[in-house]
């Protein structure tokens, strides 16, 4: 967490009403729960395992370099995964195993060239494992081009598969009968809401054609991945700005690329406002454009990340509490609150594309007179 | 804000990116693009069809309407038809009638005329009997009377006298 709650962006963006609600529940629990515990254990142990699982959080909502299905012996770093593979851009292509790292316990050493885990990141080391500071507490050591698979990016090839193999035997059944046959009946009704009631209203009937295959894909895309994201595998790819900056810069270029006459000339000339409006009106707009896509972003990665950070919160006051009205209570709470982020998953979905066909929607729209 | 970009990945935003980029694609060209031509397909032969059971069920009106007609048309002539042969028919009666008539006052008329002929032929051979009657009585009266010359004559006369008056 480290505070990014405070963030500006944040501050600025719709925080979900719900998790402000359930922030000052699991406050007021924790501290009633921590006073009543007072006497039975020490403090010193009760803020360990607070500690414990906040990193334990900390560590979930991080990309990792190996498959981690669960870890048996923390101290003994027995864990049980498999590996990934491991690919850096320096000086050269290098490839090779995550086992070399031994989740983080040890260097790799990769033709003559040290590499280590810092906070789930791969930097140069020298063979010792050595990690520079600078005053701010950043690290200095040199951060190699890391386009390794990741349990991310493992998790986005199933999505991608998972896609390809679903739509493909569904467009495959319409070749045979015009009506959808297994997977395809729950489908196709949701594709069709897209098109009538996301596409076509923002974006017109004349131009909406050209973008169904991008708000299909991003859609179901967002959907999947966040419902996986709430297995107990629990990786949560939307919580990751790279994943959510990559889609939203698509709806961006396609915005800009796709965009006609009078979309620039709402920006940099608006209509019908007096000469000096226009002026004050062209940087702000243009800013505008940027603002919007960054929003899409800001959004999705905020939303989800806010409802993994507290439903593991939730879950790990089960450990806090270990009596019989906090922890049943906890669980109730997680439980009622797993619920809300299925329907979060495919809220999300539903409001990035929904945004999406909107700037679609104005990159297109025909000139009127006001 | 500075730990998001200390977070950013750029391998996985690569990856998102190209991963996205392929599947997007594809599904273009294997999925989308089937499944909202198929979608498209249906309803368009929804909406054709629709139209069509409109036209065919316009069309059936109309067919009814004429069928309607056609039948009222059929009634008015057999209408006609009867109204016709019931005169026809009165006609003829009349005609047969008169004609029977006709022919029954020829009948009598001819019988008649054959009575008539045949009372004259009768009253003729009537006379004729008379007459032979008549001379074999004479006759007879003759050879009865015939040796009375003066009354014989007286006879005669008187007989002849009565033939005349007759």
């Amino acid at each position: 967490m480290h505070g990014f709650f405070e963030t500006d962006i944040l501050s600025d963006m719709q925080k979900p009403f719900y998790v402000k609600v359930l922030l000052v529940v699991t406050l007021l629990l924790g501290i009633n729960a921590f006073a009543q515990e007072k006497d039975h254990s020490s403090s010193e142990e009760k803020g360990s395992l607070k500690t414990e699982i906040k990193e334990f959080i900390d560590h979930h909502l991080l990309d990792s370099h190996d498959f981690t299905l669960f870890t048996i012996d923390e101290e003994k770093n027995e864990h049980v995964g498999f590996p990934l593979p491991v690919i850096l851009w320096d000086n050269g292509l290098k490839v090779f195993s995550s086992s070399k790292f031994h989740h983080g316990e040890s260097v790799a050493e990769v033709d003559g060239n040290y590499y280590a885990l810092y906070h789930g990141k791969i930097v140069k080391t020298d063979a010792e494992g050595t990690i520079n500071y600078d005053e701010d507490h950043h690290v200095t050591n040199v951060k190699p081009l890391d386009f390794s698979i990741t349990k991310n990016v493992v998790f986005i090839f199933l999505v991608s598969a998972l896609m390809l193999f679903l739509f493909g035997r569904m467009a495959k059944s319409y070749k045979t009968s015009s009506m959808p046959k297994g997977i395809g009946r729950l489908l196709e009704p949701i594709i069709l809401y897209i098109r009538d009631d996301i596409a076509i209203p923002n974006i017109g009937e004349k131009h909406y054609k050209k973008y169904m295959s991008y708000l299909l894909t991003v859609f179901f895309f967002i959907w999947i991945i966040n419902l996986l994201g709430l297995t107990p595998l629990g990786v949560n790819v939307t919580n990751n700005i790279a994943v959510t900056f990559a889609l939203a810069i698509l709806t961006y270029l396609i915005t800009t690329f796709t965009a006609n006459k009078n979309y620039w000339k709402h920006i940099f000339w608006m209509p019908d406002v007096p000469v000096f409006m226009k002026i004050v009106l062209a940087p702000i707009e243009l800013l505008g454009t940027f603002i919007k896509p960054f929003s899409l972003m800001i959004r999705l990665y905020a939303n989800i990340t806010a409802g993994h950070v507290v439903l593991m919160s939730i879950l790990g006051m089960m450990f806090i509490f270990k009596n019989w009205i906090g922890s049943p209570l906890s669980f109730g709470l997680a439980f009622a609150l797993s619920l809300l982020e299925l329907l979060v998953a495919a809220l999300q979905a539903y409001i990035f594309t929904m945004l999406s066909a909107l700037y679609f929607g104005s990159a297109v729209e025909e000139h009127h007179d006001h | 804000m500075e730990k998001l970009i200390e977070q950013f990945s750029f391998g996985l935003f690569f990856w998102q990116l190209l991963l996205f980029i392929a599947v997007l694609l594809l599904l273009r060209k294997f999925a989308w693009k089937p499944i909202l031509d198929a979608v498209e397909d249906r309803e368009s032969g929804i909406k054709d069809a629709l139209a069509a059971a409109e036209n065919a069920k316009k069309e059936m009106q109309n067919v009814t309407a004429d069928s309607e007609r056609l039948l009222q048309e059929a009634r008015v002539e057999r209408e006609s038809m009867i109204k016709e042969a019931r005169e026809m028919k009165e006609k003829i009666v009349t005609d047969a009638k008169e004609l029977a008539q006709a022919e029954a006052d020829k009948m009598i008329k001819q019988a008649q005329v054959a009575i008539e002929s045949e009372k004259k032929a009768a009253v003729a051979d009537i006379k004729n009997e008379v007459a032979t009657l008549s001379l074999e009585i004479a006759e007879k009266v003759i050879k009865g009377q015939f040796s009375d010359k003066a009354k014989q004559m007286k006879l005669v006369e008187e007989m002849i006298g009565d033939i005349k008056l007759n």
